[in-house]
């Protein structure tokens, strides 16, 4: 577990307008490791993931994806990337296959679609369940479904570091299995992952390491809280009208 | 079919054509990306440019491009990089446009309201020979396009993030849509004028959307909905002296109406299909649709 570092980030500090959201975060990601970045709603977990691809300028520290410093970084084909969304689809519909088949852009960005594109978009659409689904518009589909073809678009340029922000979100119980099944067969072939999630739930068994965020800083890194009481449970889901300021008391961590 | 013999309706016919192609193939990515209505701004822009045409004594065709490329730029930078109060400064582009193609038109010593109003609803009689090849030239550069970068520019307006993240040059492909759209706003200004400009890139996309449900069938779709409409309204301006943009545009919402009907038994055939797909088996859901509120102290 102690290969080269496929996403390294160093002292990074980030501003949404006047307000501090990243305060000097270190994250580092190992070949074939499966890193969860847990916190609460404004830790900065977001901010942190957008930071390494480059969609929230940093005002310091250092980004590195494969070695390589992110701004110097071309080779988007070994990442695959899985936004926070609720929907796959837009104004105008479109089948599973045409969202997936923009996964693989990366390895192609001008130019003919070639057979193996397509055999990849296929095996995609394959991994996370949908092949039956393939020619089917998006907007038939359910919210877990949604987040398939998302992860499936991840899938598609054979990604060798998946980085996914909140794909458990919304996700009913039968496509949160197949998504960890899915996730489960990447990490056996070799991919690095970094997530990010607000609790376990069954991705639990893949995590190799957590990394928790308060307030733009890193509280904890280390081997996986144990989550207890309901929070355990299969299925729980996260909604909990806590007055701000309450004490912590999730039990994620104590 | 006495029409064909006559010069000018066979240009209004062949600049219709090109309007019917053009329009909705780079409409379908303004709706796409959720902004129909940008080709409305970018027409109001375009006014500016058909009043310095009437006043420079240049072709109003060429300025209008000019200036509604500049304004579609300036939309797009705004968008991009707008934080607040993005839809004031549209509001002031948009209305600054139109005021002054107004103000311009009525300076130029050939100039009049009257001159304007062609550009505003489209005229047939009107479409001169210049016109007609400045229309395919511009023409001619939209299909190359919005076809050529279909899967970039399907990417970019369906997950402009996503995009960005394949490596993707976003930025220039933004510009891109921008520019052709306004390009495309000005090939339509002779025959369906400004004012109508944005319901020929809209109005066939949502008639062939509720057919549809890949991409490409509904691009394809949409352009031949989009020739036809204009062909039917073209014809039917001769016959009954009415301007063709009004024409062309309420036989779009035609088809609309006419595809909206179709598609509701479509539409129950399929939830029918997906209730028998669902039956399959039976598993625990959590509700879907609504994000669990991440708000766990930790």
């Amino acid at each position: 577990m102690n290969g080269e570092p496929v996403i390294s980030v160093r002292g990074a500090t980030a501003a949404l307008g006047a307000r501090p959201v990243l305060r000097g975060v270190d994250l580092t990601v190992h070949r074939g490791e499966v890193v969860a970045l847990l916190g609460a709603n404004g830790s900065g977990k977001s901010t942190a993931v957008r930071s390494l691809i480059g969609q929230v300028p940093l005002t310091g520290g250092t980004v590195e994806l494969f070695g390589t410093e992110r701004k110097r970084f071309r080779d988007w084909a070994r990442v695959g990337y899985v936004p926070q969304r609720t929907t796959a689809a837009s104004g105008v519909p479109a089948t599973v296959r045409e969202v997936v088949a923009s996964g693989r852009l990366s390895r192609r960005r001008f130019g003919w679609t070639t057979g193996a594109d397509r055999a990849a978009v296929d095996r995609a659409i394959a991994l996370v369940g949908l092949a039956d689904r393939a020619g089917d518009a998006v907007s038939a589909l359910s919210g877990g479904q949604h987040q398939r073809v998302l992860i499936a678009r991840a899938l598609a340029s054979e990604p060798e570091l998946l980085i996914m922000d909140e794909p458990m979100a919304g996700v009913d119980l039968a496509s949160q299995e197949i998504l960890a099944a899915t996730l489960r067969e990447q990490v056996a072939a070799g991919t690095s992952v970094l997530l990010v999630l607000h609790e376990l739930g069954p991705l639990e068994p893949l995590i190799d390491r957590a990394i928790v965020l308060r307030d733009g800083c890193v509280v904890h890194d280390g081997p996986p809280p144990e989550a207890v009481g309901q929070h355990s449970l299969p299925g729980h889901d996260h909604v909990h009208p806590h007055a701000a300021g309450e004490p912590l008391r999730t039990g994620l961590l104590s | 079919m006495e029409f064909l013999q006559y010069a000018f309706m066979q240009r209004a016919l062949l600049a219709a054509v090109l309007v019917g192609v053009t329009a909705p193939a780079v409409g379908i990515y303004l709706v796409q990306r959720r902004q129909a209505l940008m080709g409305d701004g970018i027409g109001h822009v375009a006014m500016t440019g058909v009043g310095l045409g009437f006043l420079l004594n240049a072709s109003p065709v060429w300025m209008a491009t000019l200036v509604a490329v500049a304004g579609s730029v300036a939309m797009e930078l705004i968008r991009a990089y707008g934080r607040t109060r993005g839809d004031i400064a549209l509001a002031l582009l948009f209305y600054g446009g139109m005021a002054g193609g107004v103000l311009l038109i009525n300076l130029a010593p050939s100039g009049s309201n009257a001159n304007l109003s062609t550009y505003l609803f489209g005229s047939l009689s009107t479409v001169s020979p210049a016109d007609v090849t400045a229309i395919s030239l511009l023409a001619a550069f939209v299909v190359l396009v919005t076809v050529g970068l279909r899967r970039q520019f399907f990417a970019v307006s369906q997950d402009e993030e996503f995009a960005r993240v394949t490596g993707l040059p976003v930025r220039l492909l933004n510009l891109l849509i921008a520019v052709t759209a306004a390009v495309t706003v000005t090939v339509a200004m002779r025959v369906v004028g400004l004012l109508l400009v944005s319901a020929l890139m809209v109005v066939p996309v949502a008639a062939a959307q509720q057919l549809t449900k890949s991409f490409r069938a509904t691009f394809v779709l949409a352009v031949a909905t989009g020739i036809t409409v204009t062909l039917a309204g073209t014809v039917t301006s001769y016959y009954q002296d009415v301007p063709p943009g009004a024409t062309i545009v309420l036989y779009a919402i035609g088809v609309f109406l006419l595809m909206a009907l179709l598609a509701a038994p479509l539409a129950r055939r399929r939830a029918r299909a997906a209730e028998a797909a669902a039956l399959d088996g039976c598993s625990p859901v959590v509700p879907a649709g609504r994000k669990p509120a991440d708000d766990v102290k930790v």
